[in-house]
């Protein structure tokens, strides 16, 4: 596990105290996810944990809902459920999907802790006809006053490890990731930012304010004029 | 049960347990051979439902049999899948109609190199033809088919079972609803093969082995049997486990006697597991069985393209693999979870962290338990099965 370790999905982001059997406790962010997705759609999420937004997708929305999870014990948790999850990682089993296998591939609170966030959020919009990315931010105001007068790296609700000990390796700030979605020349659909708490800001993602409020990004991509990235 | 006979006290066999199907109609085999007529001897367990929906069928590896959950009629052992066949259990007798059979070229039944020939009035021995994994499967396939079941539930199996898993999804896509490899690959490797290699060249420089004609000389290869075991044996455990069991512990003495004798107790354990195995299996069966595992390349079949083997729609898989499996490692059930992403099937995939190597299918090993569990009831609500099937209910 030593290579992979870095990518294990912080446990405390991940799995909420929420299981795949208790419907009315999803996740705020995962709730504004699942919101988005439209019922009976072809879904797979990179990341899963232990599989709350898959459950409530399968049995709420009638999705054909698949994920992928580095962690064991969320594999298992899941495929005991009854959901198709395989184990594996985002930086290495995205290539294996053909181009638009899924309407929506979600990766949540995940591409921070890739080896190479560029290479998959390119994979995400070539197997996916939407990507939602969610993701915390680090110019997050409380972030940059912690780091100004403290001088320490950020602890937070979000970011609950230290920096010792992170799966977070890549680190960024929703302008940041808007940049890179310029870059790669994904279209940003739809975007969302969030409080502390989880509830939605009504702020442009490109804005400084929402840059310096917003504690996560969720955001609605789509690939290049709908057109498939090359490999 | 008070059956734990010595081989000279075994039952006949036509009196052992379980049902056989003649089938007359010949199969056209991978070698080119059409083989026919032949026997398939098979056994089930629980009751098919009126829809004939809740059919499960179960591939023995190498050395198993269709024997699953009845104590073997020739070593009186426990069926070989006990932990995970019986009313409530994993395979819950109450809720699945469960079907394994000999597969073609085996020694417990089904027609393999023991039996008569009818052209010569011999037993087969080496003029038997070579059988691959595809013709066990076809002659399942012959099986099932008698049986009126036009899609099976479910076909699961582990190691070279799981192989007749993974050719059953992809020579008969529609005739399974979901499927179940465990510790199993889509080909046979490179050190697989020479394993097997060490294992055929034991039997067959036992001189009793009689060119395959042992039992027209009225001879048993018992010691080269014997040793293919012991090697293979080592391949199915863990380094870990062998440790665990073992260690450097000697047998019944204090010190070592500075000769050839099992001094450890490992080698007293092997020894014992090669003699005991002469007594329930036939060496040219372990030769045809073994070679048609080697056989085995799914991706060969179709131009070498593993996703190729999975085109068109698909069953949904639950492939699982054993962290200390070093005889079908996890990258070997990861490859074919590739494949079936490339043709956006429907998979999961589960490793187990276990130190028991490959036997782990075998064995107490609950999270494959809760695995599997989980697995078979989400299909089984979508297959719309209800839990407890009864007679008339």
């Amino acid at each position: 596990m030593n290579s992979s370790a870095a990518l294990k999905i912080d446990p405390a982001v991940r799995t909420a105290p929420v299981s795949p059997g208790a419907p009315g406790e999803l996740r705020r962010d995962l709730r504004l996810i699942a919101e988005m997705i439209e019922p009976h759609s072809r879904v797979l999420d990179i990341g899963c944990g232990d599989g709350a937004l898959l459950a409530h997708l399968a049995r709420d929305k009638g999705v054909d809902a698949r994920g992928i999870e580095l962690s064991q014990s969320g594999v298992n948790a899941c495929v005991r459920h009854g959901l198709p999850v395989i184990q594996g990682d985002a930086d290495s089993d995205l290539e294996t999907f053909p181009n638009h296998a899924f309407d929506v591939v979600v990766l949540s609170q995940t591409l921070q802790a890739t080896r190479q966030p560029r290479y998959v959020l390119e994979e995400l919009l070539r197997i996916g006809k939407r990507a939602i990315v969610s993701l915390p931010n680090f110019g997050f105001w409380r972030i940059r006053v912690g780091l100004l007068f403290r001088g320490r790296m950020p602890v937070t609700e979000v970011l609950q490890n230290p920096w010792y000990d992170t799966p977070n390796i890549h680190l960024c700030t929703i302008r940041d990731f808007v940049g890179l979605c310029d870059e790669i020349g994904a279209r940003i659909e739809r975007s969302l930012t969030l409080d502390r708490h989880g509830h939605p800001y009504t702020l442009d993602p490109r804005g400084s304010l929402a840059n310096l409020l917003a504690e996560q990004g969720v955001f609605v991509l789509s690939g290049p004029d709908g057109d498939v990235p090359p490999r | 049960m008070s059956t734990l006979t010595a081989p000279r006290l075994r039952r006949p066999e036509s009196d052992w347990p379980g049902h056989t199907l003649a089938v007359s109609e010949p199969l056209r085999l991978d070698g080119g051979v059409d083989f026919g007529p032949f026997t398939i001897a098979y056994q089930t367990y629980g009751t098919l439902n009126p829809e004939r929906s809740n059919a499960v069928l179960i591939c023995h590896a190498l050395t198993g049999d269709h024997y699953v959950a009845d104590p073997h009629p020739i070593t009186g052992h426990p069926g070989w899948w006990t932990t995970l066949v019986g009313p409530g259990g994993v395979l819950d007798t109450d809720r699945y109609f469960l079907i394994c059979a000999n597969v073609l070229g085996g020694c417990m039944g089904t027609t393999g190199p023991k039996d008569i020939n009818p052209a010569t009035g011999e037993p087969w021995a080496l003029d038997f033809p070579v059988i691959t994994i595809r013709d066990m499967v076809r002659a399942q396939k012959r099986l099932v088919e008698h049986l009126g079941i036009e899609q099976l539930f479910c076909v699961i199996g582990g190691s070279m079972g799981g192989m007749q898993v993974l050719q059953w999804a992809s020579s008969y896509p529609e005739s399974v609803y979901t499927v179940v490899p465990i510790a199993s690959a889509a080909r046979h490797s490179a050190q697989n093969i020479a394993f097997h290699e060490v294992g055929r060249q034991a039997i067959m420089a036992d001189p009793d082995w009689c060119g395959g004609r042992y039992l027209s000389h009225g001879q048993s290869p018992s010691r080269g049997l014997a040793v293919a075991r012991m090697a293979a044996h080592i391949t199915y455990l863990s380094e870990a486990a062998l440790h665990r069991k073992f260690g450097r512990n000697l047998q019944d003495r204090n010190a070592v006697t500075y000769g050839f004798d099992a001094d450890f107790q490992v080698e007293s354990y092997l020894r014992h597991q090669g003699s005991t195995f002469v007594d329930r299996f036939d060496a040219n069966s372990y030769l045809y069985i073994t070679r048609a595992m080697d056989y085995f390349d799914l991706a060969a079949e179709h131009g070498g393209s593993l996703p190729a083997a999975f085109a068109g729609k698909q069953p949904r898989f639950c492939i699982i693999s054993f962290t200390s499996d070093w005889l079908f490692p996890t990258p070997e059930s990861r490859a074919v979870v590739h494949a079936l992403n490339a043709v956006a099937a429907n998979v999961s995939f589960v490793e187990i962290g276990t130190d028991k190597g490959h036997d782990a299918f075998l064995l107490h090993e609950p999270e494959l338990f809760a695995t599997l569990r989980g697995f078979l009831e989400g299909c089984a609500e979508h297959r719309g099965l209800t839990r407890f099937w009864t007679a008339g209910a």
